[in-house]
C-alpha cells in the first residue's frame, strides 16, 4: 500500500477538476457576453453553483452530523444584505468590492450562525427543527420591518459584481473546503455523533462545541451563496429568502444524498436541470399543463425516498471526488 | 487512583446507587457484580458523567470529578465500554480508531481547512499509529469493514481497541463477556489480561460470567439494590451466603 503516491494523485486530480471547472465557466461567460452562449443557459448554470454552496454546506449539519436544520435561508438572508449593503453603500473600486461584500456576508453570517447554534444545539431533533425555523422567520420578518432595508421591496440597484466565473470560483472553493474538513478530525467527529452521540462524548468529544463548529461552517458558506445571490441578481427582497427556498435547499439536499458531497452536486444539478425541463417541454407541449411540474417533482422526491432514503448518493462518493485515504483505500464508506 | 466515596443516586422514590465506595489501586482489576437490576451499570454512568450524582465523590488521582461532563471526563483518563455495544456503526472499523485519536491530532482548525503541510503529515501519522493499534487487536484485516458489519465478538473487541485509543489510565468494562460463548470468553480473558499489562492500566468491570471474575480480578465488591453486600476475595466473596442468596432464582450459570 503506498499511501503517500495515491494521495498525492488524489489531490492532483481534484485540482485538475478545480481548474478546468473555473476555466470552463470563464469560456462559458465569455460566450455568453459576445452572444454565442445562450444567456438563459448560463443564468442557470450561475444558480447551480450558487446552489451546490447552499446545499453542500447544509449536508454538514443535515447529511454529516445528522440533525435536521431548516433555517439555512436565513443565513442566506444575512449574507445577502450584508453584502448587498457593503456593495451599495461603501464606495469601492470594483476589484476590492466582491471579496470585501462576500467576505463581509460569510462573517456575518457564520457570526450569527455561531449564535443561533449556542441557544440551538441545547435541543436536538425536533426542537432544532422547530427552532431553526423559526429562526429563518425571525430573520425574514425582521428584514420586511425595517426600512433602512427597504421593508418588503427589499434592496435594488445593487452593483453586478457575480457572474458564472465568480460564482465557479466561490463553488470550487467551498468544495475543496468542505472536503476538506469532511475529511479530517472534524468530520469524523461529526460523523461520529450521528452515530452514536453517548460513545462520542466518551470518547473525550465536546459535543456541543463540534456540533456547533458544523452549523458555524454551514452558516457561513450559505452567507456566501447569499452574497453571491444579491450581486448576481442586483435585487433582494426578503421574500427570496424565506422557508419556501429553504425547502428547496433541502429537497435537493435529500434528493442527491445526505452525508455526500458529490451527491449535492448531483441533487442540484438533477433538481435544477428537471424543473427547467418540465417548464420547458410542458411549456411546449401543454401550456395549460404547465403548473404539473410542481406536482412532478415532489413526487420524484416521494419515490426516491420511498426507494433510497439516503438519496441518490447517500454516505458514498463519487471515486474521483473521494478525499486521499479513502480513495487510496478504495473503501467508499 | 480511583477513589469513589459515598455515592449515592436515586431516580424518583428508587436509590439505584445507594452509598457505594470504592477504591481502585494502580494496576488492579476489580470486578462488580451483582443480580441484574442491582445498580451496576448506574454506578459506572455515575462514574463517567452520564448522570450526576446526588451524593458523594469521585477522586482520580485526588482530583474531584464528581458534576464534570462527560466529555472531560473521559479527557482525564477514564474510558470505558458499553453493556449494550456503542460503536460509530456506519464508520469503518479504522475511523472508529481514528476518530477516538481526536485529542493527539496536533494541528489545528485552519489546518484541518486548507489541508496545510502540518495537517498532511500529523494525519498520516495517526493513520499509520491507529493502523498499528488495529493490528494490535487482529482487526487490521477489517479496516474498512463498517463497524456495524462485524461479528460480534470483533466489535466487543474494537469497541474496548477505541476505549482504549483514548490513552486512559482507567478502563471501565461493562459486562465484555456478554453472548459470547465459552471459547470467545476464553479469549476475552487473555485480551483483558494483555491490554492490562501493556497499557498500565487499572480496569474496574461489571461481569456475570463467575470465571472472568475468578481469573482475572483481584478484588470484587457485590452489590443489590444498590448497596455493597459484600467485598473482598473473589474466590471467599462468591462462597458467602449472602451473595448466593442475592443471585438465586436470578442467575444460574457460573454460582
Amino acid at each position: 500500500m503506498n499511501m503517500a503516491d495515491q494521495q498525492g494523485k488524489t489531490l492532483v486530480r481534484f485540482r485538475n477538476i478545480a481548474i478546468a471547472t473555473i476555466l470552463v465557466a470563464t469560456l462559458v461567460q465569455f460566450l455568453g457576453n459576445v452572444g454565442l452562449f445562450n444567456n438563459y443557459y448560463l443564468h442557470i448554470l450561475t444558480v447551480i453553483g450558487i446552489n451546490i454552496i447552499l446545499v453542500a454546506s447544509l449536508n454538514l449539519v443535515n447529511g454529516y452530523l445528522g440533525e435536521f436544520a431548516l433555517g439555512h435561508a436565513g443565513f442566506m438572508a444575512v449574507g445577502a444584505y450584508v453584502a448587498a449593503l457593503i456593495a451599495l453603500k461603501i464606495p469601492l473600486p470594483a476589484l476590492v468590492r466582491l471579496p470585501l461584500s462576500l467576505l463581509g456576508g460569510v462573517v456575518a453570517a457564520g457570526v450569527i450562525g455561531y449564535l443561533v447554534g449556542r441557544v440551538t444545539f441545547k435541543t436536538v431533533g425536533d426542537y432544532l427543527a422547530i427552532i431553526t425555523l423559526g429562526f429563518n422567520m425571525i430573520i425574514v420578518n425582521a428584514i420586511q420591518n425595517i426600512d433602512y432595508l427597504g421593508g418588503p421591496r427589499g434592496l435594488t440597484a445593487i452593483p453586478k459584481g457575480t457572474n458564472l466565473v465568480t460564482v465557479a470560483v466561490c463553488t470550487v472553493i467551498t468544495y475543496w473546503i468542505l472536503r476538506n474538513l469532511v475529511d479530517s478530525v472534524y468530520g469524523r467527529m461529526w460523523l461520529c455523533i450521528r452515530e452514536n452521540a453517548i460513545a462520542g462524548e466518551l470518547i473525550g468529544i465536546d459535543v456541543n462545541k463540534v456540533k456547533n463548529l458544523a452549523f458555524t461552517i454551514a452558516a457561513a458558506f450559505a452567507g456566501l451563496a447569499g452574497g453571491l445571490y444579491a450581486q448576481y441578481q442586483q435585487f433582494i427582497t426578503p421574500k427570496s429568502f424565506d422557508y419556501l427556498k429553504t425547502t428547496d435547499i433541502l429537497v435537493m439536499l435529500y434528493l442527491g444524498g445526505m452525508g455526500s458531497l458529490s451527491g449535492s452536486i448531483l441533487g442540484v444539478v438533477a433538481y435544477t436541470v428537471l424543473m427547467e425541463l418540465l417548464r420547458n417541454v410542458l411549456g411546449m407541449v401543454a401550456p395549460q399543463l404547465a403548473d404539473l411540474r410542481m406536482l412532478i417533482s415532489p413526487l420524484i422526491l416521494v419515490l426516491i425516498m420511498l426507494t433510497r432514503q439516503y438519496g441518490l448518493m447517500g454516505n458514498r462518493e463519487w471515486r474521483w471526488l473521494l478525499p486521499d485515504r479513502k480513495q487510496a483505500e478504495g473503501g467508499d464508506a | 487512583m480511583l477513589k469513589i466515596e459515598n455515592l449515592t443516586r436515586s431516580f424518583g422514590g428508587l436509590t439505584a446507587v445507594d452509598d457505594l465506595s470504592l477504591h481502585l489501586e494502580t494496576g488492579d482489576i476489580q470486578g462488580i457484580i451483582g443480580p441484574n437490576g442491582a445498580g451496576k451499570t448506574t454506578a459506572f454512568n455515575l462514574i463517567t458523567g452520564i448522570y450526576r450524582p446526588d451524593q458523594g465523590r469521585i477522586l482520580l488521582d485526588g482530583q474531584d470529578l464528581s458534576g464534570l461532563t462527560s466529555d472531560v471526563i473521559s479527557r482525564r483518563g477514564i474510558a470505558r465500554t458499553f453493556q449494550n455495544i456503542r460503536l460509530f456503526g456506519k464508520m469503518t472499523v479504522w475511523d472508529n480508531i481514528i476518530t477516538a485519536f481526536h485529542q493527539r491530532m496536533g494541528h489545528g482548525f485552519w489546518d484541518a481547512v486548507f489541508h496545510l503541510p502540518l495537517f498532511k503529515s500529523r494525519e498520516r501519522e495517526v493513520c499509520k499509529e491507529s493502523l498499528a493499534f488495529l493490528e494490535r487487536f487482529g482487526l487490521a484485516e477489517r479496516r474498512n469493514e463498517l463497524a456495524e458489519n462485524l461479528p460480534y465478538g470483533e466489535q466487543r473487541r474494537l469497541e474496548i481497541a477505541r476505549a482504549l485509543a483514548t490513552n486512559p489510565r482507567v478502563l471501565l468494562l461493562d459486562e465484555p463477556a456478554a453472548g459470547m460463548n465459552p471459547t470467545e470468553v476464553e479469549g476475552l480473558i487473555g485480551l483483558i489480561r494483555d491490554i492490562h499489562r501493556e497499557f498500565d492500566l487499572s480496569i474496574l468491570l461489571i461481569e456475570h460470567h463467575m470465571p472472568v471474575v475468578l481469573k482475572l480480578c483481584n478484588r470484587v465488591q457485590v452489590m443489590d439494590f444498590g448497596r455493597t453486600i459484600a467485598a473482598g476475595d473473589p474466590h471467599e466473596v462468591t462462597g458467602d451466603p449472602v451473595v448466593i442468596k442475592a443471585y438465586l432464582g436470578d442467575e444460574e450459570d457460573g454460582l
